[in-house]
């Protein structure tokens, strides 16, 4: 017991070491995490660092478990009653799941964008300025500002500035699933995830989709989740293979998808099963 | 080879005659089933149209016999005269008194009833364990089948010594015990629509404002709440419906005393909630079963018994208005 203790405290520092000279800081340092749903395990022994900036992609069949680690980085996994995690996910130098970090503070950090657009049955601009409201502005020029900022970062403004003060449920389904990037903007996160964001969508709204990912890269780190591995491809720097719980690959995008490492990583890019 | 050829006609002709069989069997049984069809619509349409044929009925027989009295004395004097003595020899047929103290009986147990019933319907749909609900949910809903004489019974022998006691009255019978044990009748209609209304806010909503950085107190404030406003403000509606509409409880708890429930303070009515009152239902259940049949008397209780039904309408309507919206705004249409 204590050599394979020993034997994890002595690899610990040489990883560091390797992200140090890798010059990119990790935005998430994920040291062996494992979950449980009850006693299912859904995650097991996660380790890998999520580079800051940049987009990383999720790609792994259905049910290997790239949703619950999406949703583990924000803790919106502890929705579900019967969660149960082990190890740490480093972000700032704290472990999320310690009692040091604040749910309120880490959730506003870490956007998150659903499969589903999610909109609430409010106005445009009220949807938009929900979050700042809950933490406590309430000077109206400031949220005007704020709304303003955030639905042009979304690349929705243009579109919707006539009609703020309409139902954002009168908007088309890409219309309100940039409305609600434009509601995780205007909260200021550093780190965005995106829970398969375009699979409820058509493919010119997936496309516009797509290039609004492109340019909200180069400020904000994105973690996506997708089914879909043409558009990893396309939209990725890193992408992660998870399969039964595992990351099976992490690696630079262009790398994986021409030269993977890992068998079943070809066989699954390659259509050979999922 | 004869043989064999016979063989094959005979086989043929089985098949045929098979095949003619199953037809005439396919026209009977198609028959037979457009013949059930065509019943069973009917039969159902006859009772649909039966319930409303009832309620129109009902509705015309209180009109009829409420018309003469109307003609006689004039709607004016029923909704605004201060002085009911059908029978005296200066009659009086205002109704007022009954009107307000049935509004003010309703609106003091609406008082209580909504925000004890709104706060149960949010603990049953986002804070209770699961085990919780599930035992909560069953009480609540004995709650609304006892039957009201017992609950009037309740009032009388237990909230009505409390009340002249904490309030230092001789009789403790008055709107406000009324008022109690009618908000306790308001509850199971409350808290289940207004929970209904609750649940029907998608999870989706929930899980957006936690992604925000939400707690869940602030996400039930701004979130969930004002998202099932409507269907909470059509519990209501549907508890008030319900209270209005009492009349043994009310009977019984409100000692039944003819006057206006008001003191006059610089020329406004302020309600008088620890006075005996008599509300619309009571009055009828009370004066019904003695008035001389066909007589003006007999007439103006038939008004006020349609007073009661415009009320419990409009506020069953307005109830259902909000319901309809509840779930279009929830995209359930």
């Amino acid at each position: 017991m204590s050599i394979k203790a020993q034997e994890v405290q002595t690899k610990q520092p040489v990883n560091s070491n390797q992200t140090l000279n890798d010059k990119s800081r990790p935005i998430f340092d994920v040291q062996d995490l494992n979950l449980w749903y009850g006693h299912d395990q859904a995650l097991k022994n996660i380790t890998f660092q999520i580079p800051e900036h940049g987009v990383t992609a999720i790609i792994g069949p259905s049910g290997c478990g790239k949703s619950t680690f999406l949703k583990s980085l924000n803790r919106m996994v502890e929705l579900v009653p019967t969660v149960k995690t082990t190890g740490k996910v480093m972000y700032h130098n704290t472990d999320i799941f310690s009692h040091e970090m604040n749910l309120v503070e880490l959730r506003s950090a870490v956007g998150m964008v659903f499969q589903k657009p999610n909109p609430f049955p409010k106005s445009i601009f009220d949807n938009v300025a929900f979050g700042a409201r809950m933490h406590g502005i309430k000077n109206k020029k400031k949220l005007r500002e704020l709304v303003e900022k955030s639905l042009r970062e979304a690349a929705l403004w243009d579109e919707v500035k006539e009609r703020l003060h309409e139902s954002a449920l009168g908007l088309s389904g890409g219309q309100q699933q940039r409305l609600c990037i434009a509601r995780c903007l205007a909260v200021e996160p550093e780190v965005i995830l995106m829970d398969e964001p375009t699979s409820a969508l058509d493919p010119s709204s997936t496309l516009k989709l797509e290039n609004l990912i492109h340019d909200l890269k180069k400020q904000y780190s994105l973690i996506i989740v997708t089914h879909n591995m043409q558009q990893a491809h396309r939209i990725s720097d890193k992408t992660a293979f998870f399969l039964n719980g595992e990351v099976i690959e992490f690696d630079l995008t262009t790398q994986m998808f021409t030269r993977p490492a890992d068998h079943r990583t070809d066989d699954y890019i390659n259509g050979r099963f999922g | 080879m004869s043989s064999h050829a016979n063989k094959t006609v005979s086989h043929d002709e089985e098949i045929k005659n098979l095949k003619k069989v199953t037809k005439e069997k396919l026209t009977q049984r198609s028959f037979k089933s457009n013949v059930v069809d065509y019943v069973m619509a009917r039969l159902f349409t006859l009772f649909g149209s039966i319930a409303i044929i009832i309620l129109a009925l009902i509705l015309f027989f209180l009109v009829r016999e409420a018309i003469p009295a109307i003609r006689e004395i004039g709607l004016a004097e029923f909704l605004f005269g201060q002085r009911w003595y059908p029978s005296s020899s200066d009659p009086g047929f205002g109704a007022l008194p009954f009107i307000l103290s049935s509004l003010m009986v309703t609106t003091g147990a609406l008082f209580i009833a909504i925000p004890w019933g709104v706060f149960t319907a949010i603990f049953i749909a986002e804070i209770a364990p699961r085990r919780v609900r599930e035992t909560l949910k069953p009480v609540i809903e004995t709650l609304a089948i006892f039957p009201s004489v017992v609950l009037g019974f309740i009032a009388l022998v237990i909230i009505a010594p409390i009340t002249a006691q904490v309030f230092n009255l001789s009789n403790g019978l008055n709107a406000f015990t009324a008022s109690v044990i009618l908000s306790v009748m308001a509850l199971p209609t409350i808290i289940s629509i207004a929970e209904d209304a609750l649940k029907s806010v998608p999870r989706a909503h929930r899980e957006a404002a936690y992604a925000l950085g939400a707690s869940r107190w602030e996400t039930i404030r701004n979130v969930t709440l004002p998202a099932a406003m409507s269907g909470i403000f059509a519990g209501m509606m549907l508890g008030f419906g319900r209270a209005v509409g009492e009349t043994m409880t009310v009977l019984m708890a409100a000692g039944n005393a003819i006057d206006m429930p008001v003191t006059e303070f610089f020329g406004v009515w302020l309600p008088e909630f620890l006075q005996s009152v008599r509300s619309l239902t009571a009055n009828i259940a009370i004066e019904g079963s003695d008035v001389p049949w066909g007589s003006l008397h007999y007439s103006a209780l038939f008004v006020t018994a349609i007073i009661l039904f415009v009320i419990t309408f409009i506020v069953n309507l307005t109830a259902d208005f909000l319901m309809a919206r509840q779930r279009r705004k929830m995209g359930h249409e």
